[in-house]
């Protein structure tokens, strides 16, 4: 399956500052779905998130390859998505918090942020939902000729959607400039791939639209982002939608920290994964091949730490919103 | 001002032309709206005249179609997207009320999702069962939706501009029976604003407030009625969200005695919200209670004798009126 990170060396050279960049977006994820998690797990903060560990270098390797001008639509685990494209701590935990200053001023919580400036076109509570709406943002592209793309985020158990089927024939028939990115964490929210599908490798699905399916090591950031600038120059040469299938992992629950709750995969089989843990592996790299240094990677931990320490308290000490302003923005007025 | 008349769907399809000219973010799509023109021919010409980048034909997939209408309008498009018969709703329910509906307030304000949904509505043509519902009760249920049921070719046209051009999700319901009526249509372009609803006869003995081609039944029964020297007054909210209810209540305030009708099933329609509106509003004006004329709740049914036992008419409507007048 996965393209070995050497191989990719003849076609996407790496270097200092597209390592430190990777391990950046994927170190901010990693940190940042720990602590809020903690956060709402100790009942300091509302509701309940799904959380993204495990699967960073998706994300990451993804948006690495975006501009601001390019549209992603993301999932209810989608903080990981936001983050990789740019979104900043403050008004993320602002909005986890539900305060006036959250991306969403309160409105939307962890599974609706958004960063319109940022190409982020919201976090979405229904499985599938924002795999049409990333064909829409493409056919913008298309019908502006503004050279953007679009990329949809979503996970194994959304390809089952009619939403996925419908959008993905769509955008190849009118040969629309998206990316659709399965990340294939092996389960739909409690249910093992084989009992959802009897695909072992969902990216050939792709063949029934005729379009091209990737299959790509998840784990592996480089690699991922080498297929998706792939398939960005694909799509620019006017040549329509790739679907790349991520093969990737889910270190916590469906939802929440606490890990198993239930029974439903082998802890062998999360420990398995985690020796390849995708932060791991571009640290390794970076130190082997003697373009970043550990103690410069470590800082990156630092900062994101501190970073971290900033929005939480920006968070905590922004103002709630007034109930008397609950019907602003239903409507456009 | 001229006189020229038109048809329901011609005007309807001169207001797609004109705003299509007037702004170059306005995009058409849907199944069967290109080459075809639309199955009802309310898209007639605007292939050819604005090319295939902006009148795109699409798969059978209604729920991909009104997604990408989404992802489009927060880009900031405008895109025109067809669901051809009201009963397709159900198909891209999600992407309307889920999405299209919500984005502007659960992300905070940050999106606004101009898009408008057009599609046909309403029985009396034995489509029976899955082709003829009127479901704006679903639609106006839900906050950030608005609906429109234009009741004359003058409103298919205004409104279609109207909804094009405010930049909510709209969707604009055309009635199937009325595509041939003829109406006082003008040449310029000119939009109805959402909202605003039309007085469509004044009167001192009793007000409909009548949906969608309902207004036509109800001018029919007060006809009949003004020879009996009963006079009535018809309220056409033209849309049901958001819902013009003080038109509706200075009418009723005056006339002390109100029918609602509508050709959705009685039961959860649009009517019931709007008689729970004026008994709270206006109760102490009430000679009589506040009256509903609707469909009973079953599917509709495809038998002509059954459908039109099943939709109200003209007759039924200055039936109700009459009691509503000889109750003291």
């Amino acid at each position: 399956m996965a393209t070995p990170t050497e191989a990719l060396e003849t076609v996407m050279p790496t270097n200092r500052e597209m390592v430190l960049d990777l391990h950046r977006r994927m170190v901010r994820i990693r940190r940042f779905e720990e602590r809020a998690g903690k956060l709402v797990e100790s009942g300091d903060m509302p509701g309940f998130l799904h959380l993204y560990v495990g699967q960073e270098a998706v994300a990451a390797g993804v948006c690495s390859a975006l501009t601001d001008a390019d549209q992603i639509t993301s999932t209810h685990r989608g903080h990981g998505h936001a983050i990789a494209k740019g979104a900043d701590f403050r008004p993320m935990f602002a909005e986890l918090y539900g305060k006036t200053t959250g991306y969403c001023k309160g409105r939307g919580g962890s599974m609706h942020i958004v960063d319109m400036n940022r190409g982020m076109l919201g976090a979405n509570a229904i499985v599938g939902g924002g795999i049409p709406i990333a064909v829409g943002a493409a056919f913008a592209s298309q019908y502006r000729g503004d050279g953007t793309v679009a990329v949809s985020f979503f996970g194994d158990g959304a390809t089952n959607i009619g939403a996925f089927h419908e959008s993905v024939n769509m955008a190849a028939v009118l040969n629309l400039p998206v990316i659709f990115v399965i990340e294939n964490n092996g389960y739909a929210e409690f249910t093992p791939q084989d009992r959802h599908m009897k695909l072992t490798d969902i990216a050939e699905r792709a063949s029934s639209y005729g379009i091209p399916g990737v299959i790509v090591d998840g784990m592996d950031v480089l690699a991922v982002r080498a297929v998706t600038l792939e398939a960005i120059e694909r799509a620019k040469r006017g040549e329509g939608p790739t679907l790349i299938e991520a093969k990737t992992y889910r270190y916590f629950d469906h939802q929440g920290i606490k890990g198993m709750r239930i029974l439903y995969r082998d802890p062998a089989e999360v420990e398995a994964w985690k020796t390849r843990d995708a932060i791991n592996l571009i640290e390794a790299i970076g130190v082997e091949r003697g373009l970043v240094s550990a103690e410069e990677f470590a800082d990156i931990w630092a900062q994101t730490e501190a970073d971290i320490e900033d929005g939480i308290e920006f968070a905590r000490t922004s103002p709630d919103p007034d109930p008397a302003d609950i019907l602003d923005d239903v409507y456009t007025s | 001002m001229t006189t020229r008349e038109l048809t329901y769907v011609k005007a309807f399809n001169e207001g797609m032309h004109q705003v299509m000219t007037e702004d170059p973010d306005v995009f058409l799509i849907g199944e069967d709206v290109a080459g075809y023109g639309g199955v009802f021919h309310m898209f007639d010409g605007l292939l050819t005249e604005f090319g295939g980048t902006r009148v795109v034909d699409t798969p059978i997939s209604e729920q991909a179609i009104i997604g990408l209408g989404v992802g489009a309008a927060a880009r900031g498009l405008r895109p025109v997207c067809d669901l051809m018969f009201m009963d397709f709703v159900g198909v891209a329910m999600d992407q309307i009320f889920n999405q299209a509906a919500k984005m502007k307030y659960m992300f905070g304000g940050n999106v606004s999702v101009p898009l408008t949904i057009t599609t046909a509505g309403g029985a009396g043509m034995s489509a029976a069962a899955q082709h003829s519902q009127s479901l704006e009760a679903w639609l106006a249920h839900i906050p950030g939706l608005k609906v429109a049921m234009p009741a004359s070719p003058y409103d298919a046209k205004g409104l279609i501009v109207g909804a094009i051009r405010d930049d909510n999700p709209t969707i604009v319901v055309l009635n199937k029976k009325m595509l041939g009526m003829k109406g006082h249509v003008p040449e310029e372009l000119y939009s109805i604003p959402f909202g605003v609803a039309n007085i469509v006869r004044e009167g001192n003995n009793a007000t409909i407030v009548a949906i969608g081609r309902m207004v036509v039944e109800a001018e029919k029964a007060a006809a009949n009625l003004e020879k009996d020297g009963i006079s009535v007054e018809i309220i056409d909210p033209r849309t049901v969200q958001p819902l013009d209810i003080d038109t509706i209540l200075t009418s009723v305030k005056k006339t002390n005695r109100v029918l609602v009708v509508h050709e959705a099933v009685e039961f959860g329609g649009i009517g019931a919200e709007i008689s729970s509106q004026i008994q709270e509003s206006a109760f102490d004006y009430l000679d009589a209670p506040v009256t509903r004329l609707a469909a009973p709740f079953a599917p509709v049914p495809f038998a002509p004798i059954l459908e039109n036992a099943y939709v109200p008419d003209a007759p039924r409507i200055e039936a109700v009126v009459r009691r509503l007048i000889e109750r003291k």
